[in-house]
């Protein structure tokens, strides 16, 4: 009974989102009034349906009602209770109804907030309701999370162990906030092409933030994920998937910056415009490819062509549509704000330039070996060497110009003055050079470099911390954020500068060294945990023949689904990781043991903490403002627009 | 001069740490590596260099497949043979396909890959530049 409740609530929500869509488009005319309550209730209708339809879904899985088609396949009745609920997401229908949830909850936050014009408001939420209604049509048609199997088996097919984790579980609904995040910024750049109203990017702005947020966090822990999971301790490996949450990341950064000066300045009206969608586009993409097996990674769970087709026909109408929709109306937007060649907003300009090609550079990395093989049949590979050729120049150029950005003025700035206010910076910049230089080996010059353009970065955003004290939260999420660069940088560049190995096979007893560490193997123990048989390894890290910390690294085998895992063990100072993988069985007690020493590795994912944590301050600085305090901005962006 | 001293005193605790080698070999017979580091090191870069087929997004290196295994060995073999670098790879792909490189290579087909990134910064730099000339001009 309970699955037919949740196919009737999508149904539901399908024709309220089809309500909105048409209500929102019509309350977009000064006349409709009545149209925009009744768009602004279905906003919140949708939400209620959306959101029973994933509960009963999550409550199927919770009670292993293998009478569920999805349940049956991808649930398990001894799986713990947190991988019941992640499993309801760990698929490709649950992943789709996700991705709806958060669609709803953005139009509902959309619809609550009510930023920016009544009529504006009211095209977005037409648009968000088109959206939600092509995908619950997509859902329903190919995707029913709802489908019935009788009779129903006693128990289910279970879930991917390598989903079977903490971050994993964590890391879709934080991606899909991010990906979907980016459709409410969508919707309003349609909407005020519809309008006509160029003040939407102050009204769309928060949600920006919050897909940006999401996005960053998403990105930070599928990397950390990748991390302790795969076991050869990487990071990032430029991986398709990895690569379509990367997209979007990027565009959303250059729109975040772009649609400041547009706010500011009017400046760049259009191009923001088309920033908001090609970054939702690229979400859109994104999704396209992982779900329809395009790419075959962990990621992929359907590799169904009509899914596929679907999805394709769906995005080509959203970026064809809005694409068009700007072609015929963003001419008559026009701004055209005058501001001199050495300003904020040239500098936001140059942003956006390196921001777009290092874009168009994992676009092309990822889709042109799948183009190429459909024209000519040629299979190529594109791995991180690529990027390290394309990708890593053209953002490392950027990066050493992040800092003049906030110091020019809008409108005019002064570079001369800019360049001293950063003398400080230089200095921080050479310091950590020489350092690295100094002290550590072996000496390589991209680390130096990257410890230079790190301490450039930090330093900084240091002085921009202590010059501007009682200035606005702005100014210090922007440093925040830019200060999140360097540490990242700084991770990135001591792993892959210093990292050290050891890859052993040792019988119990035996030791091995690994950077600064001792460490002991103790034997291995069969351990039995709620739905695996794992071979534990113990792994004495020794401090002068005694051991200090025992280290319990896995290999685990879950019988449901018949797969393997590991399951790494990383002890980590903060600044440093020492990271154990257990290898094979080689007889006799005998195993294989991969130990890595990776310095300065916790602060990758420090870095993209401090970049969200500026996010936040820039949203909390955004939200605190109250509408009638803001007003006053109001009439100098129309006029320095006019 | 404030932040200098904060951050070098920064810097200084993190990379104090004792300084860390390069991989050492294992030496145990189960792990195949060279006794020559100049050798091994080259083994490690071609390794690294190398996509392991059956896995994602793993190379060579990495990868704990008996695929992976078989490449290592292969390379060694071919290494230990006295083959170069480009000779190896060129063994590899006539073995495996150009999929094997995590580098795609340049060629007829390929350039645009290559080329790209840097057209899109070179256009988007000159669209920029006249924007920017063109707001100076309404300034003024």
């Amino acid at each position: 009974m309970i699955g037919e409740l949740g196919q009737l609530s999508l149904c539901f929500a399908l024709a309220l989102a089809l309500v909105m869509a048409v209500s929102g488009l019509m309350g977009a005319q000064a006349a409709g009034s009545i149209a925009r309550k009744v768009a602004t209730s279905s906003a919140m209708g949708l939400l209620v349906f959306v959101a029973l339809a994933f509960g009963v879904l999550t409550y199927a899985f919770v009670v292993s009602d293998f009478s569920v088609l999805l349940v049956a396949d991808h649930s398990h009745t001894l799986k713990p209770l947190v991988y019941k609920i992640s499993g309801v997401w760990g698929n490709h229908e649950g992943s789709m109804l996700l991705w709806v949830l958060v669609l709803s909850l953005y139009a509902a936050m959309v619809a609550g907030l009510q930023r920016g014009g009544a009529r504006l408001t009211s095209a977005a939420l037409g648009v968000q309701g088109l959206l939600a209604a092509a995908f619950l049509l997509f859902i329903l048609l190919t995707s029913n999370p709802f489908l019935r199997l009788d009779p129903a088996p006693f128990e289910g097919g279970g879930l991917n162990p390598l989903l079977q984790d903490p971050g994993l579980a964590m890391h879709p609904p934080m991606l899909y906030a991010g990906y979907v995040g980016l459709s409410a910024a969508f919707s309003y750049a349609a909407a005020a092409l519809l309008v006509g109203e160029a003040g939407w990017t102050r009204a769309a702005r928060p949600f920006m933030l919050i897909a940006w947020i999401a996005l960053t966090c998403g990105i930070a822990l599928g990397s950390w994920w990748a991390y302790y999971v795969l076991g050869w301790g990487g990071f990032w490996g430029w991986d398709p998937v990895e690569n379509a949450s990367l997209m979007p990341w990027l565009i959303a950064t250059a729109l975040l910056h772009s649609a400041l000066a547009t706010e500011k300045s009017g400046a760049f009206s259009t191009w923001t415009l088309l920033l908001a969608i090609a970054g939702f586009s690229l979400s859109l993409i994104g999704t396209f490819l992982v779900r329809s097996g395009v790419l075959t990674s962990v990621h992929t769970f359907a590799s169904d062509p009509t899914r596929g087709f679907f999805i394709m026909v769906l995005i080509a109408l959203a970026i064809g549509g809005a694409l068009a929709l700007f072609a015929w109306r963003a001419p008559s937007l026009q701004g055209g704000a005058a501001f001199a060649p050495v300003s904020r907003e040239s500098a936001l300009l140059l942003n956006n330039v390196f921001l777009v090609a290092s874009c168009a550079c994992v676009f092309v990395g990822t889709l042109y070996p799948l183009v190429l093989d459909a024209l000519d049949g040629t299979k190529i590979s594109v791995g991180p060497p690529y990027y390290a050729l394309t990708f890593a120049p053209i953002f490392f150029a950027l990066l050493l110009l992040v800092p003049f950005g906030p110091r020019l003025g809008w409108k005019r700035g002064d570079l001369k003055a800019a360049w001293r206010s950063l003398y400080p910076a230089l200095g921080v910049a050479a310091v950590a050079a020489l350092v690295v230089l100094a002290i550590v080996s072996p000496r390589g010059l991209a680390a130096t470099g990257a410890f230079a353009v790190a301490g450039w970065l930090i330093g900084a955003s240091l002085i921009d911390v202590r010059k501007r004290q009682g200035a606005r939260a702005s100014a210090f999420a922007a440093a925040l954020a830019h200060a999140g660069l360097g540490i990242t940088l700084m991770g990135v560049a001591g792993t892959t500068a210093w990292r050290s190995e050891a890859l052993t096979v040792l019988a119990p007893g035996q030791t091995m060294t690994v950077g600064p560490y001792t460490l002991r193997f103790d034997g291995v123990t069969r351990e039995k945990g709620p739905n695996y048989v794992a071979d534990r390894a113990h792994i004495a890290l020794m401090n002068d023949d005694r051991a200090q910390t025992m280290l319990l690294p896995e290999h685990r085998f879950y019988p449901a689904e018949g797969q393997d895992m590991n399951d790494t063990a990383i002890r980590t100072t903060g600044l440093r990781d020492l990271y154990l993988a257990l290898g094979d069985d080689r007889g006799g007690g005998r195993y294989a043991l991969r130990a890595y020493v990776s310095p300065l590795a916790p602060l990758i994912w420090l870095g993209g903490l401090v970049m969200a944590l500026g996010g936040f301050l820039s949203l909390w600085g955004r939200l605190r403002v109250k509408e009638p305090e803001a007003q006053p901005a109001a009439p100098a962006v129309a006029l320095a627009a006019e | 001069m404030k932040v200098i001293v904060a951050f070098l005193l920064v810097l200084v605790s993190i990379l104090a740490v004792p300084a860390v080698s390069r991989a050492q070999p294992a030496g145990t017979s189960a792990v195949e590596t060279f006794s020559d580091p100049a050798l091994e090191a080259r083994a490690r870069n071609l390794q690294r260099q190398l996509r392991c087929l059956v896995c994602q997004g793993e190379s060579v290196d990495e990868s704990g497949s008996p695929f992976a295994a078989d490449v290592r060995h292969l390379v060694r073999q071919q290494i230990a043979a006295g083959q170069s670098d480009q000779q190896i790879e060129d063994f590899l792909v006539a073995r495996y396909g150009a999929f094997i490189l995590m580098k795609p290579p340049l060629q007829s087909n390929t350039w645009l890959l290559w080329l790209a990134p840097f057209l899109v910064l070179g256009l988007g730099g000159a669209v920029a530049g006249l924007a920017i000339k063109k707001a100076a001009s309404r300034e003024g």
